[in-house]
């Protein structure tokens, strides 16, 4: 990793040959006298490495977030054996009885014990926001990675269609996408995936604009390194905390869009349980089971908070002109 | 303003195209000799190549005719015309009671940033943007609805009805201004012209008041076609919680009994009104700011 006029470029390279080679290419380079070699060492990319960790935890938001997410995350993975019941077990007798020992939040219209229920819909809910996210950071940085190097008349197509979808608000077009489709899991990811890329097309467009005139892809180009290699190994780290940040933002709206359309019943669909979806049958029984309603929103609130609570110390870390 | 219409018409153009199922099939059932299918057909314009079906589309709906409702067999027109003015009547109050408690907050928490004022109220502007609307409408709905029974559970006539919805999405909306409001005042506190009255001795007040208020009051007016579109888009849960016959439920029970028309229809005016939204902020925008010209 070297630094250049206050930009990172290039990589960390492991082997002895490749650091080899990529001192060889910054000499090659001194002689155009663009580069600055400061803190070009294994020990100085470490320490950031570990400063930064310091940093963020040093927030009680981040410390308190990342224990909450880790745990929503094995509860999600371990949902089989923490869940006293099936999230499908049906008990007649006992429907939409109170919280008590043998069901610690009480259970649902068909006697399904809501605690198990919440456990498993962590899985939903994580798997969801996870994917959609996922995929709308790459649709998102690959368009806004094409506006930006190449400028011009891709540009103005790409821009033009960022704006359209970004004109519209996220569970208006999520909605559209699954009345089209047909109301499924698998849907709603592509649905949420499909309308959330926008902000990443954006940041990213913005970024590659002013990166692109810097000095050290103007070397790189010089030196003839092929357009993909100078957006994959030069441009894209550089934008990488800025896409990293918004990530993070994007997960709680991915959580709380995904929780509202399932209480639609556009999203998750029966028996599967997502949180609200629970919640949508705690619509019906609110006067008898208020129960069934407010322990998955509880869940949600406290999910949302966490991942909220760490996007704020990320980006305040990591980013910190997008403070304010 | 005109590749959005563009680009909303396409959208909801294609919900019936790509639609899974035949849309003539789900009009005149299964069980239908292929004349009557084939005539079906022919009236709806399946049979002619997409482009001309959108520009019919596009026709229709400028002419203000939305089609005819599969399941009731009434003009869509119609059944919209009955919900809009509920959906309209919720945004816009939800919208001012959501401006009303952001706008002093966020100055606030900007004016003493750093201090308890600031912390205290991001704090619970935070709490606020991590609670989905539903979940707090449902919270709200069984406390004060069916426990204290102040307020009726559902319906829309008196201005009582209203008063849990518009509360329900003015409190979640607030906590995502207020952080809006704050930022964009901690903008114009770090400009030039403020450092300027400040070194030229006018009063702390004075500089609050008369030139960082008013700067950063003009990027939220911003704010108000953005979050009038972020309501109006999420009318359909507002609805579903409070039992409220609006165009969002309109539109979500259309994609259960996969009455394309309807949904359609209610798509297109819940489209539209977004842009207008927009729209109108924009226009404000123009008016407050002299620098903006067009």
């Amino acid at each position: 990793m070297y630094r250049v006029n206050g930009y990172t470029g290039g990589h960390v390279l492991k082997s002895p040959y490749a650091r080899g080679q990529a001192y060889q290419k910054l000499g090659q380079l001194e002689e155009i006298d663009v580069w600055d070699t400061k803190g070009d060492t294994e020990k100085g990319y470490t320490s950031t490495k570990w400063e930064f960790l310091r940093l963020l935890f040093k927030s009680k938001g981040a410390l308190f977030g990342s224990i909450i997410i880790l745990l929503f995350i094995l509860v999600a993975i371990l949902a089989p054996y923490i869940a006293p019941y099936s999230y499908d077990e049906v008990d007649l007798p006992n429907m939409l009885q109170p919280p008590s020992s043998s069901y610690p939040l009480g259970t649902d219209e068909l006697g399904r014990d809501i605690f198990s229920r919440i456990i498993y819909g962590a899985r939903v809910s994580l798997k969801v926001s996870m994917f959609s996210v996922g995929i709308s950071l790459i649709i998102g940085v690959v368009l806004g990675a094409i506006a930006g190097y190449f400028g011009g008349v891709v540009d103005y197509i790409i821009s033009g269609l960022t704006d359209i979808v970004w004109s519209f608000p996220v569970t208006l077009l999520a909605i559209a996408f699954v009345a089209t489709l047909g109301p499924s899991l698998t849907n709603l990811i592509l649905a949420l995936a499909l309308t959330g890329w926008t902000g990443f097309t954006r940041l990213v467009r913005g970024e590659f604009l002013a990166i692109r005139e810097k000095e050290f892809i103007m070397a790189a180009k010089a030196l003839g390194i092929p357009n993909g290699k100078i957006v994959f190994r030069h441009m894209i780290p550089n934008s990488l905390a800025p896409i990293i940040v918004l990530a993070t933002m994007e997960l709680p709206k991915a959580i709380i869009v995904e929780s509202s359309l399932s209480f639609l019943g556009l999203g998750a669909q029966p028996p599967t349980p997502s949180w609200g979806s629970i919640m949508s049958a705690g619509r019906s029984y609110i006067m008898e089971a208020p129960w069934i309603f407010l322990f998955p929103g509880l869940v949600i609130g406290i999910l949302v908070l966490a991942v909220n609570l760490f996007g704020d110390a990320l980006r305040d870390t990591l980013d910190p002109k997008l403070r304010n | 303003m005109i590749p959005l219409l563009i680009g909303l018409t396409l959208i909801v153009f294609l919900i019936l195209h790509l639609a899974p199922g035949d849309p003539v099939d789900l009009m005149v059932g299964p069980n239908v000799t292929p004349e009557v299918y084939e005539n079906v057909r022919n009236k709806l314009g399946l049979d002619k190549p997409l482009y001309v079906q959108y520009f019919t589309f596009l026709k229709n709906v400028l002419r203000g005719d939305l089609g005819t409702s599969i399941l009731k067999n009434v003009p869509v027109k119609d059944l919209i015309a009955e919900r809009f003015p509920i959906t309209l009547k919720l945004g816009v109050l939800s919208l001012l009671v959501s401006f009303a408690i952001a706008i002093p907050i966020g100055i606030q928490a900007a004016k003493y940033r750093n201090t308890p004022v600031d912390y205290l109220s991001m704090t619970f502007a935070l709490v606020g943007i991590s609670i989905p609307t539903f979940g707090f409408g449902l919270t709200l709905l069984y406390i004060f609805a069916y426990k204290l029974r102040w307020f009726p559970v559902s319906g829309h006539d008196t201005l009582l009805h209203l008063v849990l919805p518009v509360f329900t999405v003015g409190l979640t909306d607030a906590a995502v201004t207020a952080r809006m409001v704050r930022s964009s005042m901690l903008e114009v506190m770090g400009e030039d012209y403020i450092r300027t009255a400040r070194s030229k001795g006018l009063s702390e007040k004075v500089v609050m008041n008369k030139h960082a208020l008013k700067n950063a009051l003009i990027s939220v007016i911003t704010l108000l076609g953005m979050r009038m579109g972020w309501i109006l888009g999420g009318s359909a849960i507002l609805e579903t919680v409070f039992s409220i016959p609006g165009l969002g439920r309109l539109m979500v029970d259309g994609i259960f009994s996969r009455d394309y028309p309807v949904v359609q229809g209610s798509m297109l005016v819940l489209g539209v009104s977004v842009l207008v939204g927009n729209l109108i902020a924009d226009i404000l925008y123009a008016l407050v700011d002299p620098r903006i010209k067009y």
